[in-house]
């Protein structure tokens, strides 16, 4: 296989706090090719947000810090370029979009002119040139008569339409990687379809590669071809999409796939996973899901499982797929992991 | 699901609340209003859950608070047990409100984070002469186990707890004066999946415990879907469609019903569905549309929709559908809605 266009190795950023050091982002890996669409899922905590911010470098010192890891794209270590470097890279050859379109953008700068200043700072277009590009991104994004619109400030935008200035802005320098935190959360359920369409279009004409994080498991469905399961700053589970529902490994990826009340089947009762996510100061020893696992064994506690391969392409970061489960302990595992998956099935 | 015996518990008839748009800075005067809640006729029956979707500002918190006179409401009637709340003196509302409590969407916001949990508890306890002292501890406790909490809890601050534990905390506050019904405004839109499945297990159970009667307001389509026995959508201050939860989902009528179900992401990726995209953003609520409020994205918006008002009527078994063109004449099973990728395209 072909070089990967991205490649994040063991990457940890931690936040050093008054209590304590927070292990945000504790081993993250990956690998994302070109024009692929990766998930990464996980809830609040899980850092995969702060894994985006790594990668672009916007993590503020103090109090974070990158403190391990390599982030190979095209050849460099994004980690060891100097900041005029990254500069150069950062909204240009791998661009972001947040999660909040209402606070993202400069309220007192119109749309025309954020978008123009990304494009003159690395394209090294004139004010003309540039101005006539941020009105070809609007059209692109569909934003409804864009040459005079271009002239608006954000707050004459709905929700909707500034997600559509964001991610104008973002693709308007043609990167080759895109990191979508969250990009349709705070959108309504009919605007958020029209973004994951659009930006379904827009990855077929520009060919960019796309990390869309997400807690929503069916937006993970809808857009993605790989996945990536984030728990408490780990990668727990990484497999493509179709085996991520079909044939899920991780006690954590069944409770997540069981905790999502179904839209055409009357269930009476939804199997929640118990406990509250751990902190992430002072994480005890071994697997960050023990104390709320229904498989965790007495190993779980102790240390750190490995990531085992359970098959091609298919990874899962858990006891159960070692010898030390027991025959029983495996077969108990597997039952459970295809009744997640029935579940899915009726959704 | 809630079991109901049938009688009604609220009544809502032609619910309107309109906000005054002034201009000027000394002398204001009234240029226009926000039309938030405009003509909404419902009830809800006693241990039903009736939800209550749509997206945001179609005016579902709104009705909530104007149900509760959070907010005065500005037309219409609100029936609970036979009178209308919105005549009620503050006296007979105060006794009211042992009856009707809210659960708000923020549980990080919602709770005094200067006052201790077993403060916040035991409040309405005090407010409505329910319990004092020893009898207030021991209830405090008491609720603080039916959410699934720990008594030890009632010395901690809200500070101490997760977003989770909150909405817990703000539960057993709306159960400690033994409420009929609760209008629970976004519970878990700002929970995590895992939690919120959690959250919802417990309204089911309390429910079932207590015979609560749920007003459940929500912009999520599963959720309500899951908790609700019935569910009114709304759009732009009005009820569009209401009927039976199974019904609804098997067989909408309105066609922003249709969309709205069409477009939430499934999580199962083999499943592709035919997905209808509205255009454009929901207009602006200080001058809504002529005649149909929706006919702006309809697709298949008639001359006529422009200048009728639509009426909401009953097409059978309690479906009730504000739309004359109803263009699904036909019982549309879930295979319509829920298509396979090779089939003939979703409008007919």
């Amino acid at each position: 296989m072909a070089e990967p266009l991205l490649s994040v190795r063991n990457l940890k950023t931690y936040f050093y706090t008054d209590e304590g050091v927070v292990k945000a982002v504790d081993g993250m890996t990956y690998e994302l090719n070109k024009g692929e669409t990766l998930g990464i899922v996980g809830e609040s905590g899980s850092g995969k947000s702060v894994h985006a911010l790594s990668v672009m470098r916007l993590i503020a010192t103090p109090p974070g810090k990158i403190v391990d890891g390599q982030i190979m794209f095209e050849g460099r270590d994004l980690l060891k370029l100097s900041d005029e470097e990254m500069r150069k890279i950062r909204g240009n050859r791998i661009a972001m979009i947040f999660q909040e379109p209402m606070t993202s953008l400069n309220p007192v700068l119109t749309i025309g002119e954020q978008i123009a200043e990304a494009v003159i700072l690395h394209q090294r277009l004139d004010k003309k040139a540039a101005w006539e590009r941020a009105i070809e991104m609007l059209e692109r994004v569909k934003m409804p008569a864009a040459r005079q619109r271009v002239k608006d400030y954000p707050h004459q935008f709905s929700g909707g339409m500034r997600q559509r200035v964001m991610i104008a802005m973002a693709l308007s320098c043609n990167p080759s990687v895109l990191l979508a935190d969250e990009p349709t959360t705070a959108l309504d359920v009919t605007i958020q379809a029209q973004i994951l369409e659009l930006m379904r279009e827009l990855q077929r004409e520009f060919g960019t590669a796309i990390v869309m994080i997400t807690h929503n498991l069916g937006v993970v469905a809808e857009l993605c071809d790989n996945v990536v399961v984030m728990y408490a700053g780990r990668p727990i589970e990484e497999t493509d999409i179709k085996r991520t529902f079909a044939d899920p490994r991780h006690p954590y990826t069944w409770g997540l796939l069981h905790s999502v009340p179904k839209m055409y089947e009357r269930s009476e009762r939804l199997i929640p996973i118990e406990g509250q996510p751990p902190s992430l100061v002072d994480l005890p020893p071994g697997c960050a899901f023990t104390p709320r696992c229904p498989f965790a064994m007495e190993v779980c506690a102790q240390a750190d499982p490995p990531i085992v391969e359970v098959e091609p392409g298919h990874s899962a970061r858990c006891y159960l797929y070692t010898d030390k489960a027991t025959e029983k302990e495996k077969q108990a595992a597997a039952t459970a992991g295809l009744a997640a998956v029935a579940r899915t099935k009726g959704m | 699901m809630g079991t109901t015996n049938g009688e009604i518990l609220l009544d809502v008839r032609n619910l309107q609340k309109l906000y005054p748009v002034t201009k000027g800075f000394i002398f204001q005067k009234q240029v226009g209003a926000v039309h938030a809640v405009d003509g909404l006729t419902f009830h809800i029956r006693r241990g039903e859950t009736l939800g209550l979707v749509g997206e945001s500002g179609c005016g579902k918190t709104t009705t909530g608070r104007v149900i509760l006179r959070l907010q005065e409401a500005t037309g219409g009637e609100a029936l609970f047990e036979g009178r209308d709340i919105f005549k009620l003196g503050k006296e007979e509302l105060r006794r009211l409100r042992r009856d009707m409590q809210i659960i708000f969407q923020d549980p990080y916001s919602s709770l005094n984070p200067r006052m201790t949990v077993g403060d916040i508890i035991g409040e309405p306890l005090e407010i409505h002469n329910l319990a004092r002292g020893k009898e207030k501890v021991r209830r405090v406790q008491e609720l603080l186990e039916v959410v699934g909490l720990s008594p030890y809890h009632a010395n901690r601050y809200p500070h101490e707890f997760s977003g989770g534990q909150r909405q817990r905390i703000g539960i057993a506050r709306a159960l400690a004066v033994n409420p009929k019904l609760i209008i629970a405004d976004e519970p878990v839109s700002a929970l995590d999946v895992s939690i919120q499945a959690q959250v919802l297990n417990l309204l089911q159970e309390l429910q079932k415990e207590f015979g609560l009667t749920y007003l459940f307001i929500a912009h999520d389509l599963s959720v309500v879907k899951h908790i609700s026995d019935r569910i009114a959508v709304m759009y732009l201050g009005k009820i569009v469609e209401l009927a039976d939860a199974d019904e609804l989902f098997a067989n909408p009528q309105h066609p922003y019903t249709e969309a709205l179900l069409s477009a939430v992401p499934i999580p199962n990726p083999e499943m592709r569905r035919e997905r209808i995209i509205l255009p454009g953003d929901v207009p602006s609520p200080v001058n809504p549309p002529s005649g149909c409020r929706f006919h702006t994205r309809c697709l298949y918006a008639q001359p006529s929709c422009r200048i009728d008002e639509p009426e909401f009527v009953d097409i059978g078994n309690g479906h009730w559908v504000a739309c004359p063109v109803r263009p699904f004449k036909t019982q549309r099973s879930r295979a319509a809605v829920y298509r396979e990728p090779a089939s003939a395209p979703a409008t007919s």
